[in-house]
């Protein structure tokens, strides 16, 4: 109370004197000095007031006077000036401030998945490894969501925003499907999970997925990430670990190839990415997606597989160790 | 003020929403609409009521598109009309750009008729006063469709069917004389279950025909006065065969 009583009087002198003027700039020097700008009826009010306090004729001390109302002056500033303090952390550039939480955040889409069309249907692989910078929280995350039985998404980015979005989208489908008596095509679903992402865009979701499926005009593929974008092609990777899959995946493409050709190629090049890539490991999860909705091939346990690749040389021994006879 | 805020339309005791029947008493006095469903092709006429002289009738089109496979026909409040044709346009669009497939003809149907009734069960609103008569084609689907909505917001697909003045003795009309019919039949099928209603001439009924191919065509007034000449010397001579018949037996009797 006594505070703002304080305050009113302060303010009474300087009524021009804007409240946001009493916070320093940037939270550099703790009392930052603020130089006021006083308008003409004001400063005669402060001189009047200083020559009422002088009641001495200083006539002869010109330089004397001259020099005490300064200290004066500032001592009142002194006096009067408000209670300044730090600003919070990252006010100063709020924009690097957000982008760096953001970065915070976001999981840095640890993982491989890839899903390509070809003459007989959509294959769609993951990894299973979750990351948290360096350390590995689970080698069993399932990566390739069901959203409905001719339908399916992968899992990149964000766990837990994949997760929720694909099950929303999954009820939309259902619910389309309720409302129209026909299957939402890959394009539609595609479509509408784009369209909620564009919306939540720059609020810090992490999603690269891709809708892969079966409808009325055949296989479909769609890439859809949380920025907002949405692309159709015949062949995508998504994740760290994307650059080795599409080395592998690119050399060995052909649109028609059999079933057991794709699943084997797809399956070759997840394992090549979790070879080279620390954030991607765990098992291979091979999906096919046909007429008949998808059907899942396989689930390969990487190192496994990589011994079923690259089987061990037996080594000639050069020396045997034998235990020392006991004495 | 609170009185305003009422909903204008409420049950009766007997179960009835007034507003909705005299929204229907308003169709029935609009001018006659029929839509008539062949097998590869569907036709909406309208009756064209005079047109004042100084009037230019091209701004005043009885049927309209709501996207390159639907049309629509209504009678009754043609400013209500103008309203919700708007919406359904735009809605076309909308879900042109969310599914990236063009509405099928339920679609757009359930759309409109939903919107009939949200204006049956709002606050300080009136129903739209017009039934409506929508054809077209679903998008992959070389079938044609016929569906029709009222004021109350219900719909259902049609064979063929009429609104508007003097609906009941066309749909007579229709019900007697309906069968399987494709292109020039189904349009004759049409001019004549207006004809029964409307005075006869090309001037006096706007056709228009849909099929999967070329769209929405309006029929010019020459060709209308050349299928009601077509029909008129049908009907003289099975009136003629008939009568012919008649005299023979009347003759040996």
């Amino acid at each position: 109370m006594l505070l703002l009583l304080f305050r009113l009087s302060f303010l009474s002198f300087f009524p021009s004197l804007s409240l946001s003027q009493h916070f320093a700039p940037t939270g550099t020097k703790p009392h930052h000095r603020i130089s006021v700008s006083l308008n003409f009826k004001q400063r005669k009010q402060r001189e009047e007031k200083r020559r009422m306090m002088m009641k001495l004729d200083t006539s002869g001390l010109e330089s004397f006077s001259a020099a005490v109302p300064s200290a004066m002056a500032a001592a009142e500033d002194q006096l009067f000036a408000p209670p300044s303090f730090d600003l919070p952390a990252g006010c100063a550039d709020f924009d690097k401030f957000q982008m760096e939480a953001k970065q915070t955040l976001k999981h840095a889409k640890g993982t491989t998945t890839l899903a390509f069309i070809f003459n007989q249907g959509v294959i769609v692989a993951a990894d299973s490894r979750a990351s948290m910078g360096g350390y590995i929280s689970s080698q069993s995350v399932k990566k390739i969501i069901e959203i409905n039985p001719y339908m399916l998404g992968t899992m990149a980015g964000g766990a837990a925003d994949c997760q929720f979005w694909h099950r929303n989208l999954g009820i939309k489908c259902r619910l389309h499907e309720l409302a129209n008596k026909r299957r939402i095509s890959v394009t539609g679903a595609s479509k509408l999970l784009a369209n909620i992402l564009y919306s939540y865009r720059g609020m810090g979701l992490s999603i690269g997925t891709m809708i892969a499926g079966w409808d009325e005009k055949g296989p479909g593929l769609y890439y859809v990430d949380s920025e907002g974008g949405r692309l159709k092609g015949n062949r995508f990777s998504v994740g760290s670990g994307s650059p080795y899959a599409y080395g592998v995946l690119d050399n060995g493409y052909r649109p028609d190839m059999t079933v057991d050709e794709a699943h084997e190629l797809a399956r070759r090049a997840i394992y090549h990415a979790t070879f080279r890539d620390g954030a991607s490991g765990g098992v291979v999860s091979v999906y096919h997606v046909g007429p008949n909705g998808w059907k899942k091939l396989s689930g390969d346990d990487v190192s496994e597989l990589h011994y079923k690749y690259y089987p061990v040389q037996p080594t000639p021994v050069e020396h045997e160790m034998v235990d020392a006879p006991p004495a | 003020m609170a009185r305003y805020d009422r909903a204008i339309t409420v049950f009766s005791p007997d179960g009835h929403l007034f507003q909705v029947e005299y929204a229907l008493e308003a169709v029935r006095k609009g001018n006659a609409a029929v839509g008539v469903r062949g097998s590869d092709t569907v036709v909406l006429g309208v009756e064209k009521k005079s047109t004042p002289k100084l009037q230019d009738s091209r701004t005043v089109r009885k049927i309209v598109s709501l996207d390159t496979h639907i049309a629509l026909a209504c009678a009754g409040l043609k400013a209500d009309a103008r309203v919700l044709i708007n919406r359904a346009r735009i809605e076309c669009q909308s879900h042109r750009l969310t599914v990236e497939d063009p509405v099928t003809v339920e679609y757009i149907t359930r759309y409109i008729a939903g919107l009939q009734q949200k204006y049956t069960q709002s606050g300080g609103v009136r129903p739209f006063g017009l039934s409506t008569l929508i054809v077209g084609f679903d998008p992959y689907s070389e079938k044609p469709a016929l569906y029709q909505t009222d004021p109350s917001g219900t719909f259902s697909a049609w064979k063929a069917n009429a609104t508007g003045r003097n609906s009941n003795s066309m749909r007579e009309f229709l019900e007697k004389n309906y069968k399987e019919t494709s292109g020039k039949e189904t349009i004759k099928l049409a001019i004549r279950a207006l004809l029964e209603v409307v005075e006869s001439g090309g001037k006096n009924i706007e056709i228009a025909v849909m099929t999967h191919k070329d769209g929405l065509r309006q029929l010019e007034e020459a060709e209308i006065d050349e299928y009601v000449a077509e029909i008129e010397a049908e009907k003289a001579a099975a009136e003629a065969a008939k009568k012919g018949g008649g005299a023979s037996t009347s003759a040996s009797s």
